[in-house]
């Protein structure tokens, strides 16, 4: 179990060196840095001086190396349009992204799951073929599209959410705030953690759904009626953990997603996160931005995928063993 | 006279599909007593594990009972409600499927699933409960049974895993068990091995057995008595000696001369020419009669019911009771036969 783990987490390291490489190429490739510092008027020699501090003249391997190095102190340097550490400007959105994937993960684990666990079970129901039909729905429409619906119904119509922002949110600690804890924080929550995990959550139902048939179609399901077992225990006990294990690779992932693809909701809904950071950096070619949030969401993508191998162990008895060996 | 465990009259299952209804069993009957081994043989889709299921009242949508009466010790289970004959299963009825393979949770351990079971039917506390599965793992040939209980399915050998499936069958020491092809999907030595425990379990309980097979070989070995069944219908029904070595129904001659033996000496197996009527279109009269070489007349009108022979064939044995078939040579005029 042990050499499985460390033998992941070497895995896991090389994958972040590849990100950090291609990360690392932005700034070579993407216009030179330099140039978005200075300004028209700069003299020749002052540019060459901040060539020669920034340590650009290096081989590029050296250059590499020293990204790496700093890369591992969360050292990703120095806004160009906001001369800010890029470091504290993640951390001080990340909370709001964070907080708003996970509500949205939640959201789409826990409806996705009873609705799937419910269409399944209940297959020629009128509900669940209710299900399908909504679920159709959330695959197909694009983000943006549901976020606008959403805030034109309960934002404008009804008025009963807020449309943008986070509402009041409250410190913790040095440099988390959460929303979690007032009233207009969580009703801000709301929105956009739909819009979200909808996606996702549709994804999650129909997948629970195909698999929980599957698997009632399975031998053992057969020999658990057969030996009487009450029905509860049959459906919540054998069916559903057999389920589970497909499922958590793809809510796991998703949760990956849910993060990196925050850039719309938050867009949409002008969540102060690391998102809505990411645009405007685009926008301005700001790359040491561009370079630190690729780094991170190539981090939690690895971590994210690390833990559901992980999980594999505790569910499937099976895998304890591969992973032994 | 004792009473038998099952009995089964005019059975009728049928599958309504897009293209009408298939009438899967069409009026089987038969009886079962205790501590008797009843092993019902036949081609795939002759209707041999439909009606294990339907005893068990396992019969999923779109399959239905349409028709007919299942006992059990004299009283209907065929009509219960599905909490009630779910109290009935594995309690009283039993079954062990064909792939030990698939036929367990991989997820858990061997003893909680049989510990699961007692405590569903029993009234066991949970550490007397453990201490009957051991018990259990023991009496069908578990080594080591205190340790093993802890095992996952995955650590199981395919004959080992069998005899789990079989201590499962036997938490409630049910009085019937459906055993649908128990011994098909492992190798011949380990066959032997369950066919065994299975006989013994029948004598030492007094269990009932219906033995689903393709295999004459373990019929021979295990059934007391064997049906034969084909499209749906008993062709032959009796003792298991007379019916393997004096067949009288045509399509029992035709399996029994199937069967490849040392002794013979035959260059070529027997073959039945044509194959089993799909469902949707089973011929009038005898389900058989497109592919008999002894067809006439009556057999395309009249369906003949299992009875017992009212006239022998020339050169054949003397008819044994309890030994019925469903065929017209044998109740009509012997004159009429030679002729």
């Amino acid at each position: 179990m042990l050499a499985f783990v460390i033998r992941r987490i070497m895995q896991s390291a090389a994958v972040m060196l590849a990100v950090a490489l291609i990360a690392f190429l932005m700034f070579r490739f993407v216009g030179d840095p330099v140039n978005q510092m200075v300004g028209v008027d700069t003299p020749q020699e002052e540019v060459a001086r901040l060539r020669e501090s920034l340590g650009l003249n290096d081989p590029t391997i050296v250059q590499f190396g020293r990204f790496i190095g700093n890369a591992l102190h969360f050292d990703f340097g120095v806004s160009y349009q906001f001369r800010q550490p890029v470091t504290r400007l993640l951390a001080e959105r990340a909370p709001a992204t964070l907080e708003l994937a996970f509500t949205a993960a939640a959201f789409a684990l826990v409806v996705g799951l009873i609705m799937g666990v419910y269409c399944a079970l209940r297959r020629d129901s009128w509900l669940a073929q209710l299900f399908q039909a909504i679920s159709l729905i959330g695959v197909s429409l694009p983000t943006f599209l549901i976020g606008i619906l959403l805030i034109y119904l309960f934002a404008v119509v009804l008025g009963w959410l807020p449309s943008n922002g986070r509402g009041q949110v409250v410190k913790i600690g040095d440099w988390w705030t959460t929303g979690f804890l007032t009233t207009s924080g969580l009703r801000a929550l709301v929105l956009p953690a739909i819009t979200l995990g909808l996606f996702q959550m549709t994804l999650i139902m129909r997948l629970v759904r195909a698999e929980m048939l599957e698997v009632m179609r399975t031998d053992y399901i057969k020999f658990a009626k057969a030996r009487g077992l009450r029905t509860r225990s049959i459906h919540f006990g054998h069916a559903l953990k057999n389920t589970l294990i497909p499922v958590i690779t793809i809510a796991g992932l998703q949760l990956g997603s849910i993060i990196a693809f925050a850039i719309i909701t938050e867009t949409v809904f002008n969540w102060p996160g690391m998102g809505l950071l990411f645009l405007k950096a685009v926008q301005n070619v700001d790359i040491p931005i561009m370079a630190a949030y690729l780094m991170l969401i190539g981090l939690l993508f690895v971590l994210i995928n690390l833990l559901v191998d992980l999980t594999y162990g505790l569910v499937d008895p099976r895998l304890r063993i591969a992973m032994r060996s | 006279m004792t009473e038998p465990v099952i009995s089964v009259r005019d059975l009728r299952v049928e599958f309504v599909t897009r293209k009408g209804i298939l009438k899967a069993i069409d009026g089987v009957s038969f009886d079962i007593m205790p501590g008797e081994v009843l092993g019902v043989v036949g081609e795939s889709g002759a209707g041999k594990s439909v009606t294990g299921s339907a005893i068990i009242g396992l019969i999923e949508p779109p399959g239905r009972i349409a028709g007919g009466e299942i006992r059990l010790h004299g009283q209907r289970i065929d009509n219960l409600d599905p909490e009630a004959m779910r109290r009935i299963r594995g309690r009283k009825i039993a079954m062990i499927f064909q792939d030990p393979l698939t036929s367990l949770n991989p997820l858990y351990r061997v003893g909680e699933q049989l510990v699961e079971t007692i405590l569903t039917h029993t009234d066991l506390s949970p550490p007397a409960a453990r201490a009957r599965a051991i018990d259990l793992l023991n009496e069908v040939g578990i080594p080591a049974p205190e340790r093993r209980i802890d095992g996952y399915p995955h650590e199981f050998s395919g004959g080992m895993r069998q005899r789990v499936v079989i201590a499962l069958a036997l938490c409630a020491e049910p009085d019937f068990i459906v055993a649908d092809e128990p011994t098909t999907a492992l190798d011949v030595s380990v066959q032997a091995q369950i066919i065994a425990l299975i006989r013994k379990l029948c004598r030492e309980r007094g269990t009932a057995v219906m033995l689903v097979t393709h295999d004459m070989g373990v019929i021979a070995e295990t059934a007391d008595r064997v049906a034969v069944m084909y499209a749906g219908r008993v062709a032959e029904i009796g003792p298991v000696r007379d019916v393997v070595k004096h067949p009288l129904h045509p399509y029992a001659k035709g399996l029994m001369g199937a069967i490849p033996t040392l002794e013979a000496e035959a260059e070529r197996l027997v073959q039945i020419p044509g194959s089993m009527p799909r469902l949707s279109n089973i011929p009038q009269g005898c389900a058989f009669n497109p592919r008999c070489d002894r067809v006439f007349e009556r057999c395309r009108v009249e369906r003949p019911d299992p009875d017992t022979p009212r006239f022998g064939l020339e050169g054949e044995a003397p008819l044994m009771p309890g030994h019925r078939v469903a065929c017209h040579l044998y109740t009509r005029n012997p004159v009429e036969n030679a002729s």
